[in-house]
């Protein structure tokens, strides 16, 4: 049995040991154009502040890999021949595999705007692009961040870490409102002022200026200018689907898999951030783009490859993040609609955290420990919490498991209402349903 | 009941030097690193978070070190089986 993996994130990875742990034997190739193989994607936010090197980006060791005992290849598939079970290479033998997992991942989509092409122009997709900006930032002194969601943050971050002046572009008039409520963005947005960020509300980008081939400033739609030398650009997400165009896979935005993360072909499956995947709860099919749902989704369609039943069911999506520098967990569905600054979905981004069913919300804190709750006929249906992160936990318990909050309902939805002590004296009589 | 005495279950320093370890909640963890980077002795403290398993190196100092420096808040100090065989 030869099982083929293209792509090297967690979801690949996940998916090598789980069908390790059921096929001692069988053959296990991962391919992937990504010279660094794997190591956490996540973890370039904390490499470009500085917080860490590249080498502690890579969570395995070779002792690790030869335990696991399967190949790396570093080669880019040009084609996939489901009816002939093989992958072309440019120059090379194809690759015939017995069972195949898609997880190649998503990228940034590019800035469509006159300059975008220039010289000093970064997006945060790879460890390569996270070493160009770092390089690029050493030297540099402005730099002009476009975008949304948690990767514009980061990328703001890192250049203020490295001593840079950044302007941050907003479309709108907050931060990621498809999120966040405006309190939210408000506390958000004043972190980053204090940080010494000068943020542009209302302001779309028209064109990058060049001088010699290099980024010399940016220009918006409404004639503002401002001079850099970098423009760093996060403006979303879209899932890498070149491969699978024509080939009888069935596609809507990601590739369409069910819960058992088989696509249509049944020796095809799909995980992690390219996989459009079948929630039977709600009957809908969602893009993620989280560590965590990747992780899982590989493991389980890992075990099915290797012919061991097993099922994906989605849990509240869930993030943990800092958004300028205040630890931010956000939990089941909080926000709606759609965001001027991101394009369809954001690195760490969940669709579910914007179909809101109705709800009604509940928020109490001031300034940096925040809870918002989103409350449902019985349960609790999203949370974000900032600062204090004490109540994430039994919040992220009580959301995917359901718990029924009737009991406390009526006293959380009183005005000023002591939300942190309901929800803990609540936990803790309700935690005893659960393992924890 | 206050809102701080939820966590009156979860230990204080000292009763974990004795008796705890630091564990991890790994749906919050993206194997970033920045644990095992800044434990002083070495240990590889994510490694520990994949598999979902208490930190029980016979030479964890309980320093915290990792649980202060997550940026995810994955890991914390708890109580573990004090007759528990630990390994290293």
């Amino acid at each position: 049995m030869r099982y083929v993996i293209i792509g090297a994130g967690v979801a690949g990875f996940a998916a090598v040991e789980s069908i390790r742990s059921v096929d001692k034997t069988g053959e296990i190739i991962m391919v992937s154009d990504d010279p660094h193989g794997f190591y956490s994607r996540p973890g370039l936010a904390y490499y470009l502040t500085g917080e860490i090197d590249d080498k502690a980006l890579y969570s395995r060791t070779k002792d690790d890999y030869k335990e696991l005992n399967f190949s790396f290849l570093k080669e880019r598939i040009t084609r996939i021949v489901p009816e002939q079970h093989k992958l072309e290479i440019e120059g090379k033998p194809a690759i015939v595999y017995d069972k195949l997992l898609i997880a190649v991942g998503a990228r940034a989509i590019p800035l469509n705007v006159p300059g975008a092409k220039l010289e000093g122009v970064f997006k945060l997709d790879h460890l390569t692009d996270a070493n160009n900006i770092l390089k690029w930032a050493k030297r540099g002194r402005t730099a002009v961040v476009v975008g949304g969601g948690i990767t514009a943050l980061e990328l703001t971050e890192a250049l203020l870490a490295h001593g840079m002046n950044v302007h941050y572009l907003l479309r709108g008039d907050r931060y990621w409102s498809s999120v966040l409520d405006k309190r939210e963005s408000l506390v958000v947005e004043g972190h980053l002022q204090e940080e010494g960020v000068t943020l542009h509300h209302h302001s779309d980008l028209a064109e990058i200026v060049g001088k010699s081939g290099r980024v010399a400033g940016i220009r918006t739609a409404d004639g503002h200018t401002i001079k850099c030398d970098m423009v760093a650009y996060a403006v979303g997400i879209v899932p890498r689907l070149d491969l699978v165009q024509g080939i009888g896979l069935n596609v809507e935005r990601g590739i369409l898999a069910d819960e058992h993360l088989q696509t249509n072909d049944p020796d095809i499956f799909a995980a992690g951030d390219v996989a459009q995947v079948y929630d039977p709860l709600t009957g809908h099919s969602v893009l993620d783009s989280l560590w965590n749902p990747a992780r899982e989704q590989g493991h389980v369609a890992g075990l099915n490859m290797a012919g061991r039943k097993s099922t994906y069911l989605k849990s509240a999506p869930f993030n943990v993040t800092r958004l300028a520098g205040l630890t931010t967990t956000i939990i089941g569905a909080v926000g709606r609609g759609r965001d001027e600054d991101v394009v369809g979905i954001a690195r760490g981004d969940s669709e579910t955290w914007r179909e809101l069913p109705e709800a009604i919300v509940a928020q109490s804190g001031l300034d940096v420990n925040h809870i918002r709750l989103l409350i449902g006929d019985k349960h609790l249906i999203g949370a974000v919490l900032m600062g204090d992160q004490k109540l994430s936990f039994p919040l992220q318990k009580m959301i995917a498991n359901s718990a029924d909050i009737s009991p406390i309902r009526d006293s959380l939805m009183q005005p000023d209402a002591p939300i942190a002590d309901l929800i803990a004296d609540f936990w803790m009589g309700w935690r005893k349903n659960i393992a924890v | 009941m206050s809102f701080l005495n939820i966590f009156k279950s979860d230990s204080t320093r000292r009763t974990v030097l004795s008796e705890g370890h630091v564990v991890p909640e790994p749906s919050r963890c993206v194997q970033c690193g920045i644990c095992s980077y800044n434990c002083p002795i070495g240990i590889d403290v994510r490694a520990y978070v994949w598999r979902n398993e208490a930190v029980k190196h016979s030479e964890c100092l309980t320093c915290g070190e990792c649980v202060a420096r997550c940026p995810r808040g994955v890991l914390r100090f708890a109580q573990t089986d004090l007759f528990e065989r630990r390994d290293s």
